[in-house]
């Protein structure tokens, strides 16, 4: 295994007399798919947003990509990519327009631009839609675009956030295909999600509850531990003894 | 500065993209200059008024030509017939009838007291109002000039006071409110509408995950309407001069710095009501409510800020529109340099630096 690219101790965050997410600690090696699993409320998304450097720890410690969470977050941004559960192209700007912003915010010269989106539109198979608004689009294939867009760039770590909210397991299946060839490709994953089956996919997987990180191993030896057929009697094992929820 | 041109090349997208917006951010200020200026312009030119003069004398007759050498008032005929008048009204090419009695000159002469009935359409109260108005000043006028040659008093009539025009001049004022008034939508309007369509749509979080800097965030939005904006300044301009032969009698690049001003204050107001909501919707309504109705009510170009109540007059001082009102019409109008308005000025500076500032110290806090 490769130098762990996430690395955090006993990191915390804190509103108020609120923990949102308590000292959690796990590593994440390079090239790795790793499920960040939790029920709603469970302090997923705070524990994210630390990670990308758009919120201060209250206390603990984490790098990201070798970068320290309270003083390079500049550093970090510009090694991670980001993908959220809402989705985040422009609809009203086309394909190839949408590849061209978010490569041009992250300093792509026009040159690597040209070959990037090229590649790109042949890999999703939109060569006719590349003129097209993204907003004339089906669901999935905005989905792997807006991944592929946010792994324009070449980041080390892509972030997503429950990225198949509301698609059919074909094209999810097709995005996990994506995600897999990502990882090949070194980028490592961490994802949130909701979908237990994807749960299976991933390398290893945590599971949080109220906060703290309950468990953290591979799917496999997951379920051995609790003796259960699926990813989802594990999770609902979990989540039944979490005090906090969405409402 | 690749990054922050590649963004304002975005914003420049969803600008054209959307039509409809597009049309109302230009056809808004020429709709507005011809509305004002020739649909709903309060200005009395050439309206056609009957005279019946039954009286016939010199009197009568001195008080006809003043009327008739106003520029107000083009008198269409005489007649001598009481139902004649009353057809002349009905078909609504009259606005406003002079009847002088029967020996006029003499009751003026003998009794030193004479009188003139003024019948106006009042169909249009505040037309007929004004019409009213102003031939009694041209009478009083009339009534002046007797007096100085005589030294018997004449008839003293009911004083009149022209109450919202003293200057009987009100057209041109509007052309100043209009740009105040496009100015404050185009900007504020736009500008927290586009950024809160960043938060509603999810794509403000990837701009901030990214490393481009959350400032520049704002002001590559804030460059396209800044250049919108200055077109239709010069739209306006362009349709005042030609159009409404209204010259701009001061510096052209004054007002230009004076608009880029406003449009910087809007900007920064804009900035604050994003800061305020998360809907498109919310930021809409708080930008009419907050920024049109104020700028309509208190730049002082619609109802006039000298008429209205105290506490009325105090809160108008909040209302930036109401100093850039002040400032272009006092370069464009009056010729004015900028010895002689540095104070609304520094005022309407002094906003846009408290606004900006707090704008900007939200928009940050809004971010951890």
């Amino acid at each position: 295994m490769d130098a762990p690219v996430i690395k955090t101790e006993k990191l915390s965050k804190r509103f108020g007399d609120f923990v949102a997410v308590n000292e959690i600690s796990f590593e994440v090696a390079a090239g790795e798919i790793f499920g960040f699993l939790g029920a709603n409320g469970a302090g997923k998304t705070t524990a994210m947003r630390m990670l990308c450097g758009l919120s201060i720890p209250t206390s603990g410690a984490a790098s990201i990509a070798g970068f320290d969470v309270y003083k390079q977050t500049e550093k970090i941004k510009r090694n991670i990519g980001y993908m959220s559960q809402k989705f985040s192209l422009y609809e009203d700007l086309t394909v190839l327009e949408n590849i061209n912003f978010f490569g041009g915010i992250y300093g792509l010269t026009n040159s690597q631009l040209r070959e990037k989106s090229e590649q790109l539109v042949t890999k999703l198979g939109l060569q006719k839609e590349s003129k097209k608004l993204v907003g004339e689009l089906p669901l999935g294939w905005k989905q792997k675009l807006a991944f592929s867009v946010a792994i324009l760039h070449e980041p080390k770590i892509v972030f997503l956030d429950e990225p198949t909210g509301g698609v059919d397991p074909v094209t999810r299946r097709q995005f996990w295909d994506l995600i897999y060839d990502a990882s090949d490709k070194g980028i490592t994953i961490f994802v949130t999600t909701h979908y237990m089956d994807e749960a299976e996919y991933c390398n290893r997987v945590s599971m949080m509850v109220d906060g703290s990180i309950k468990v953290l191993d591979s799917p496999a030896n997951l379920k051995k531990q609790f003796s259960a057929n699926s990813m989802d009697e594990v999770f609902y094992e979990l989540a039944r003894g979490a005090k906090r929820s969405d409402n | 500065m690749k990054q922050f041109l590649a963004f304002v090349k975005k914003e420049f997208y969803h600008v054209f993209r959307d039509r409809k917006t597009l049309l109302m951010l230009f056809g808004l200020p020429v709709v507005q200059i011809v509305l004002f200026g020739f649909a709903l312009t309060n200005e009395i030119k050439n309206t056609k008024i009957v005279v019946a003069d039954y009286a016939k004398d010199a009197a009568s007759q001195q008080i006809i030509t003043k009327i008739e050498a106003s520029t107000y008032f083009e008198v269409e005929k005489s007649i001598l017939d009481h139902q004649q008048l009353e057809a002349a009204f009905k078909e609504g090419k009259v606005k406003l009838a002079v009847v002088f009695p029967a020996n006029f000159n003499n009751d003026l002469q003998h009794l030193n007291k004479a009188q003139i009935q003024i019948i106006a359409d009042a169909s249009d109260p505040n037309t007929a109002n004004t019409l009213t108005n102003f031939v009694t000043a041209i009478v009083l006028d009339y009534q002046k000039t007797l007096m100085a040659n005589n030294a018997v008093p004449y008839q003293v009539a009911p004083e009149v006071r022209m109450l919202y025009n003293p200057e009987l001049k009100g057209a041109h004022n509007f052309v100043p409110g209009v740009m105040a008034l496009v100015l404050m939508l185009v900007c504020v309007m736009m500008t927290s509408v586009s950024i809160v369509k960043e938060k509603e749509k999810g794509t403000m979080e990837v701009l901030l995950v990214s490393p481009f800097k959350p400032i520049l965030v704002i002001l590559s939005k804030a460059v396209p309407y800044l250049i919108i904006s200055l077109i239709n300044v010069t739209i306006i301009l362009l349709l005042s001069v030609y159009l409404l032969d209204l010259p701009i009698n001061g510096s052209v690049f004054l007002l230009f710095a004076e608009s880029t001003l406003l449009i910087i204050t809007a900007l920064s107001l804009g900035l604050l009501i994003s800061t305020s909501t998360d809907s498109q919707q919310t930021a809409m309504l708080l930008s009419m409510m907050g920024m049109l109705l104020p700028t309509m009510l208190f730049a002082g170009f619609m109802f006039p800020i000298e008429n209205m109540p105290l506490p009325l007059r105090i809160i108008s001082n909040i209302v930036p529109a109401k100093w850039y009102y002040i400032i272009v019409k006092s370069i464009m109008i009056k010729g004015l340099g900028f010895s002689a308005i540095w104070k609304e000025t520094l005022i309407l500076f002094g906003m846009t630096v408290f606004l900006l500032v707090v704008s900007l110290r939200k928009f940050k806090t809004r971010l951890e």
